[in-house]
């Protein structure tokens, strides 16, 4: 614990990035693995069960009538924390502690702790058994350990015994450190810290063992998704136009897919293993060579059509575990394949994207029968051969149910995480608009006492006399605003209230909002007939009157305009 | 009728017609030490310790009417005994101790127990009744001797010796005191100090402080990168323009309230040590006791806290001071 607790020490005393991955790097590199799978696991914030509460350590504390509890209520709450509470007070009031009876195992404890035993020896033996002791050994042991204990080591035994251990050090800062310390790409690091981690010799070993001793066959286990980034101006039009690769953007959900030998794995986005709502692409699945992984878009999609259907459709699936066979038929699924991450057991991230796609079209092409198209397509793209002809294309794929379009650089290997540069997603503009605020919620968290939860309603103007037009809820927003403007809506909200259900308030209707959105459908469950996908505020309308709001009618149009080519 | 009351310029003592570090200009004050809640301008005459002379004439004026005594030695003011006994808090820093009729009261103003090589050391004054200060009267404060800290100073200092180090301190006070404590383990490198901090040392140097060799900083060409010298400004300095003139400093603050990890981090230094003018909790309740004081009044913090402690555990006449009457 020695050297973990100088590490935390140095890492509370420098603020600069480089120089914590610096110590970091040079604490694993230095340490013994065993320890060093509980240092890491520890500075990454890994929740760990709490094996005491600080309630417990104080009641111990306050048994030896050390300080009265009012005085201890003042000290936390100037200092905010209970392990740093007890840590700053036991040199204080270590005096007034009574010898403690010391049995035989508590004995052997504390001969051990003075030999400067290694992290994992408090993390696996001595903590989980002091946890376990019945109340009354366990006070007595406690207090004997702190005794035992230098003082400047309580604020660390304290807070490692009451799991709330934080630094500040972010998961990315120990990636860096890793990847430093034991010469690894950043990529790799991160990868396989999405294999199950565990706090030993081993899983450290693996962590930071040298590329080449890489396992190809990673089971089940997911290769990082690599993420593109919105595409906000024209930077790239510097760049020539057949470096890159466009396709359409779809509106489903990233998945990866892995065929093994023991099995076949459907992995979304979020690392969430979504075999049972997919049978079929499972199915689909069994004819592609083992050790293949291919990443791609999960999508409902009627083998004769030729567009997809709309992200409801997937919603419908995505909720079931099990899939009945009515719903199999009405929205049809069908994985589009874009990517080549492994084939024939090799690992072709690293190689460029024209490597990967040629490699793909060559597995998979062989598979694409007018029967299978149901389940699988290759998505269809294209070198760029003019960055004048963009427009065109997205406008062309949003017609064709796509959101819009992917470019991809040729030469780019496949990365890990969100890195701006080689893939860039251009979706077409959101749709927008101008809604009355018509009830708050206060949010939750940090924004607790704020209103920031917001339902907006748009105008039902059906009725030829004004007087009966009224508004309906339309949709709910959250985000979009400024902390500034939280702050002056949330001030008018409280003088404005009409009445209040709950927690929710229903306010005059004055304010008018822009609301942008991806997507909008007809939907019998919403009041106005209508569901919209990710509604946002976009910006507070002061120049606007609630009178001029956007109706629904306008709203219906939108939606016609969304799907209209559709069936 | 108790020996002092309260009145809207501060604590007033009708025996001496003197007020104590009174919050506005009066009649006579008698003041315990330089520092600004303390010492304050516009008043008739002011009576102080001889070794406060220098700073306070550069804080209040040259031209106040001062009373310059030293510590210890007993004078008259109208029907009251009046003398200066060393607190240890800063150079010059004072006990007021008052006699009338035999019943003696004490006013601790700020103090400290533990050594300090800048100044005189704490005088226990025994006395009937005691106003002690209660900055960090709560037990999570626990000092280490001066020299400790020094050496954590200078290891950071010498830990970077290729960018400046700038430690933010009080300029009146712990300054001072850092560069003697620095002096006293053996520190013998030039200390550059913050226009602020210079014009006190210069009345430390007079009184003839054994501290570290110094100079202004500003006297030193505004292109030399200044690696690995040890620059010393007030609080005030932090992030302000002045700060500009370091490339890349180390930076770390000085003061009892670097104690908590909280109150580090809210104020964005990299580094805090923990060294205090102020007695830490076993100090104050150390001075209450040693004193012998049967009646306590608690001022200056904690004065909630620190009372009812010593009502509760040692069973004293102890209360927060706004309860004089
Ligand atoms: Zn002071
Ligand atoms: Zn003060």
């Amino acid at each position: 614990m020695e050297t973990f607790a100088t590490l935390i020490d140095s890492l509370d005393q420098s603020t600069g990035t480089t120089r914590k991955v610096d110590l970091i790097a040079e604490h694993l590199h230095a340490g013994d693995a065993h320890d060093n799978a509980w240092s890491t696991l520890l500075l990454m914030g890994e929740k760990r069960r709490r094996l005491m509460t600080g309630r417990r350590l104080r009641d111990v504390l306050q048994a030896c009538d050390a300080i009265p509890d009012w005085l201890f209520e003042d000290c936390q709450s100037h200092v905010g924390d209970s392990a740093e509470t007890l840590a700053l007070l036991w040199p204080q009031l270590k005096g007034a502690i009574p010898p403690q009876s010391v049995d035989p195992t508590l004995k052997q404890w504390i001969s051990t702790i003075e030999t400067h035993p290694p992290l994992h020896w408090w993390m696996e033996q001595l903590l989980p058994a002091l946890a376990a002791l019945e109340p009354q050994l366990q006070s007595a042991a406690l207090l004997t350990i702190w005794s035992t204990l230098p003082d400047e080591r309580h604020f660390l035994f304290n807070k490692l015994l009451t799991g709330g251990f934080r630094i500040g050090v972010a998961r990315g800062l120990v990636v860096k450190a890793i990847a430093k310390g034991f010469a690894l790409e950043e990529a790799l690091v991160l990868e396989r810290l999405m294999a199950p981690q565990e706090p030993s010799q081993c899983w450290f070993e693996g962590l930071t063992a040298a590329p080449a001793a890489e396992r190809v066959n990673r089971g089940p286990v997911p290769y990082p998704f690599f993420l593109a980034s919105p595409l906000q101006s024209d930077t790239l039009r510097d760049t020539p136009a057949q470096d890159w690769w466009v396709e359409h953007k779809w509106d489903g959900i990233r998945g990866q897919l892995i065929k093994r030998e023991s099995g076949t794995y459907l992995w979304s986005r979020g690392e969430e293993l979504i075999n049972e709502q997919f049978p079929e692409l499972i199915e689909m699945a069994d004819s592609l060579p083992d050790d293949t992984v291919l990443d791609g878009e999960v999508i409902c999609w009627r083998v004769d059509a030729n567009r997809p259907q709309p992200f409801s459709d997937l919603q419908r699936r995505l909720g079931r575990k099990s899939v009945s066979r009515k719903l199999r038929e009405e929205c049809p699924i069908c994985f589009v394949a874009y990517d080549l991450l492994e084939s024939q057991g090799q690992d072709r991230r690293s190689r460029t994207l024209e490597e990967r796609l040629n490699a793909m079209n060559e597995l998979l092409s062989p598979m694409i029968t007018p029967r299978s198209a149901g389940q699988l397509r290759i998505s269809a793209g294209a070198r760029l051969s003019a960055w004048e002809t963009l427009d065109t294309l997205r406008h062309q794929a949003v017609q064709e149910g796509a959101e819009g379009l992917m470019l991809k650089q040729m030469q780019s290997p496949y990365l890990s995480g969100r890195k701006r540069g080689p893939w860039w997603k251009h979706k077409r503009d959101p749709m927008t608009l101008d809604a009355v605020l018509i009830y708050a919620q206060a949010g939750r968290g940090r924004r607790a006492n704020l209103f920031t939860d917001y339902t907006f309603a748009l105008w039902d103007r059906r009725s030829s006399d004004p007087e009966h037009h009224q508004l309906v809820t339309f949709a709910k927003a959250y985000s979009g605003l400024n902390d500034r403007e939280i702050l002056e809506l949330d001030r008018w909200i409280r003088s404005n209230t009409r009445e209040r259900f709950g927690p929710t308030r229903a306010v005059h209707p004055e304010l008018v909002f822009e609301i942008g959105f991806e997507g909008i459908q007809p939907s019998k469950r919403h009041k106005c007939g209508l569901a919209v996908r990710f509604p946002r505020i976009l910006r507070w309308r002061q120049d606007r009157s609630a009178e001029s709001a956007n109706a629904i009618t306008d709203a219906m149009i939108l939606c016609d305009e969304d799907h209209s080519p559709q069936r | 009728m108790p020996l002092l009351e309260h009145t809207d310029s501060g604590l007033y003592c009708r025996a001496a017609d003197a007020w104590i570090d009174p919050s506005r200009p009066v009649r006579r004050a008698l003041i315990t030490h330089a520092h600004a809640d303390h010492a304050r301008p516009g008043c008739d005459e002011y009576w102080a310790v001889e070794s406060s002379e220098g700073v306070l004439r550069q804080r209040l004026g040259r031209e106040i009417t001062l009373h310059a005594m030293p510590y210890g030695q007993q004078f008259w003011l109208n029907q009251a005994c009046v003398s200066f006994h060393s607190a240890g808090h800063v150079l010059g820093s004072a006990q007021i101790r008052l006699c009338v009729e035999g019943e003696v009261w004490v006013v601790t103003g700020d103090y400290k127990r533990c050594a300090d090589p800048s100044c005189e050391p704490f005088e226990v004054v025994p006395c009937d009744v005691l106003i002690t200060e209660a900055t960090f009267g709560l037990p999570i404060y626990s000092w280490e001797p001066g020299e400790r800290v020094a050496e954590q100073i200078r290891a950071w200092w010498k830990g970077d010796q290729e960018h400046p180090s700038l430690l933010f301190c009080y300029s009146f006070g712990k300054a001072q005191r850092l560069m003697a404590e620095l002096h006293a383990i053996g520190v013998e490198d030039e200390v550059l100090l913050h226009g602020a901090v210079e014009t006190v040392t210069r009345s430390y140097r007079a009184a003839g402080v054994p501290m570290t060799p110094s100079r202004p900083v500003s006297t030193i060409s505004s292109k030399d990168p200044l690696a690995g010298r040890l620059i010393l400004a007030p609080p005030s300095a932090h992030r302000s323009a002045w700060m500009r003139r370091f490339r890349s400093p180390q930076t770390a603050f000085a003061s009892g309230w670097m104690a908590v990890r909280g109150a580090r981090r809210r104020r964005g230094y990299e580094r805090g040590f923990v060294l205090s003018d102020h007695a830490d909790w076993q100090g104050l309740i150390r001075t209450v006791l040693e004193s012998g004081a049967s009646t306590i009044y608690v001022t200056h913090g904690q004065n909630d806290v620190l009372s009812r402690f010593l009502r509760e555990r040692h069973g004293l006449d102890a209360r927060p001071l706004d309860q004089l009457s």
